[in-house]
């Protein structure tokens, strides 16, 4: 059952001109977490933005004990409500509603888990790349960018333990070119008897180029979906995607109650918005 | 003792917050985080007989103090509602409005047959007011003979309070007030969106798929409030007030202008647990004011001019 918390901003971290790391004391929905959850923060105190906005747990924070007592948030500088939160300082407090959504499929840990990340889209992986390893998974991230400056906290994964690709389209860091370049290599590859799961988080384009990738070469694909947003409680409707459902059939499927994680043989590409 | 109690024809409810409809799903969603017996009902999102898609996303997009929504109706259809959705609400011990859309009055008539049926099933909102989709609803809302003729043919076949939803986008609404109440109708709901529309300079594009859209939230509630004031001169029956809000003061400002109970749509999206807010809003207001029963409140509007008092003393 999700809860609504006045959480306090800890920190808010710029990592650049864009990109921050928003720390807020939510014991609560902290503890309750699961990987590839998401909350609703309220950006503004007033009506402009008047809803919330989703965002990825990226960690949970925990005191000396290793009790949950907050989360972090990744954010990036996109519209009005991602500004008011990258200029937010410490000791504001902001409306948390979480956690929400359908997390990462928990059931049966694979042997070997690729995460394929895009930009923002680095934002569900810390706790499911924590989750998978504390099960005995070997975790791997495919880290792609614009340039090497717009990857950011690589450094926890590598701290985890987690084998890192990074690719970047100006060749500044990593392989030359989109993330799909060092996914491809690692799958061509894998052994037919290898145990891979690919779950992916990141623009449209590239979560179908990974899905369609997956697919080729028979993998199974869990893609995070981040879609405008309402209520996070599947109450408006607004975050439909299209997806089949168990007998195939196309349907507009509210993301925040279904997903934002879903089975990416189930979502019709083409009815995605970019 | 406090009573927020209120009547709308035969139907007595607990307290004046209803759950609006198109923005509670179909009450189930909410159920693990507000205890729904505590509402004064719940209007469950739009039902055709049929299932619906709705339209392609992008569905809404907010503009200052409020959204535009463009979801096309999407929903279960009436059948799976209630095979699927209407034993938890029973079981929670909601008091259901079911707000139900055609395309013909024929379908109209064959929703209020299957759900006057169905066990839990407290009242039907008349949706002749969505501006979203092609055909049906609102176009028989912004006639007063459609209005009329939808009405009196549900009226005809159920004894469930008979609750038309009106639009704002008339001329004059007192007018489909008056069209509801001679029809029959129990009461009336207002205001539902308005047909508004945002577009992106940058790319020239409407900011919805389906271009136009309705506004809602705070930004709209001036113009409901004065709609409520102008039906409560019209008619007598019960009124159903919505629009904007998000704060006690909100509610007391819609009931003082003549409405007996209300909706909250939008803000419920903002903030899911803003029922047990607005309720100890209202009881304070009746502490301070040392008011027993709160539907006194209703249509007490004083318009006297404010300098008498001044001049007389």
């Amino acid at each position: 059952m999700p809860v609504d918390v006045e959480a306090a901003v800890l920190a808010n971290t710029r990592l650049s001109d864009d990109y921050s790391v928003l720390a807020l004391a939510a014991p609560a929905i902290a503890s309750a977490a699961r990987p590839g959850q998401f909350v609703m923060l309220k950006t503004s105190r007033g009506m402009d933005p008047l809803l919330r906005r989703p965002f990825s747990i990226f960690e949970v924070l925990r005191d000396e004990g290793g009790a949950p007592t907050g989360i972090t948030v990744f954010n990036k500088r996109i519209g009005k409500g991602t500004s008011l939160l990258y200029d937010v300082e410490p000791g504001t407090h902001l409306q948390c509603l979480g956690p929400l959504g359908r997390p990462f499929d928990a059931a049966d840990p694979p042997a070997h888990a690729w995460m394929v990340a895009g930009g923002v889209g680095l934002a569900p992986f810390v706790t499911l790349a924590e989750a998978l390893l504390a099960r005995g998974t070997q975790a791997t991230l495919f880290y792609g960018a614009r340039r090497a400056e717009d990857l950011h906290r690589v450094e926890i994964f590598e701290q985890l333990g987690v084998r890192v690709f990074c690719a970047t389209e100006d060749g500044s860091r990593g392989a030359h070119g989109r993330v799909t370049v060092p996914l491809q290599q690692e799958l061509a590859q894998l052994g037919p008897s290898s145990d891979v799961r690919i779950s992916v988080c990141g623009p449209t384009p590239m979560m179908r180029a990974v899905a369609n990738l997956a697919s080729t070469h028979g993998r199974p694909c869990e893609v995070s979906l981040e879609q405008v947003m309402g209520c996070g409680l599947g109450g408006c409707y607004s975050c439909v995607v299209l997806a089949r459902d168990e007998t195939g059939a196309p349907h507009h499927t509210r993301s925040c109650i279904e997903g934002p994680v879903f089975d990416a043989t189930r979502i019709i590409w083409d009815a995605l918005a970019h | 003792m406090l009573d927020l109690s209120v009547t709308l024809g035969t139907l007595t409810i607990p307290n004046p917050l209803i759950a609006a409809s198109g923005c509670f799903g179909y009450g189930v969603e909410y159920a693990d985080a507000v205890d729904l017996s505590t509402l004064g009902g719940v209007a469950v999102k739009g039902l055709f007989l049929a299932e619906r898609e709705g339209h392609a996303p992008p569905r809404i997009v907010e503009t200052p103090a409020g959204m535009l929504n463009a979801i096309g109706l999407q929903g279960i259809g009436v059948h799976r509602f209630i095979r699927e959705k209407l034993p938890e609400l029973r079981e929670r011990r909601a008091i259901v409005f079911v707000n139900i859309c055609g395309t013909t009055i024929d379908e109209y008539v064959e929703l209020a047959r299957i759900l006057s049926d169905a066990e839990g099933v407290h009242a039907l909102e008349l949706n002749i007011s969505c501006p979203n989709i092609k055909a049906g609803g609102i176009t028989f809302g912004c006639s007063l003979t459609g209005t009329h003729s939808v009405v009196s043919a549900v009226r005809n076949v159920t004894t469930l309070p008979v609750i038309p939803k009106l639009t704002p986008n008339v001329t004059d609404v007192a007018s489909f007030a008056r069209a509801s109440e001679e029809a029959g109708a129990d009461a009336i709901s207002l205001v539902n969106t308005f047909l508004a529309m945002a577009i992106d300079v940058e790319t020239r594009r409407p900011k919805l798929t389906n271009i136009v859209g309705g506004l809602s939230g705070p930004a709209i509630r001036p113009i409901a409030v004065r709609m409520v004031y102008e039906c409560r001169q019209a008619v007598k029956i019960p009124i159903i007030g919505m629009g904007g809000i998000a704060h006690a003061d909100d509610v007391l400002e819609f009931m003082i202008a003549g409405a007996d109970a209300v909706q909250v749509g939008t803000a419920n999206f903002v903030d899911p647990f803003i029922w047990n807010r607005l309720l100890e809003g209202l009881r304070d207001y009746m502490t301070r004011h040392k008011m027993l029963r709160l539907s006194e409140i209703t249509g007490t509007l004083d318009t006297t001019a404010r300098h008498t008092a001044w001049i007389s003393s």
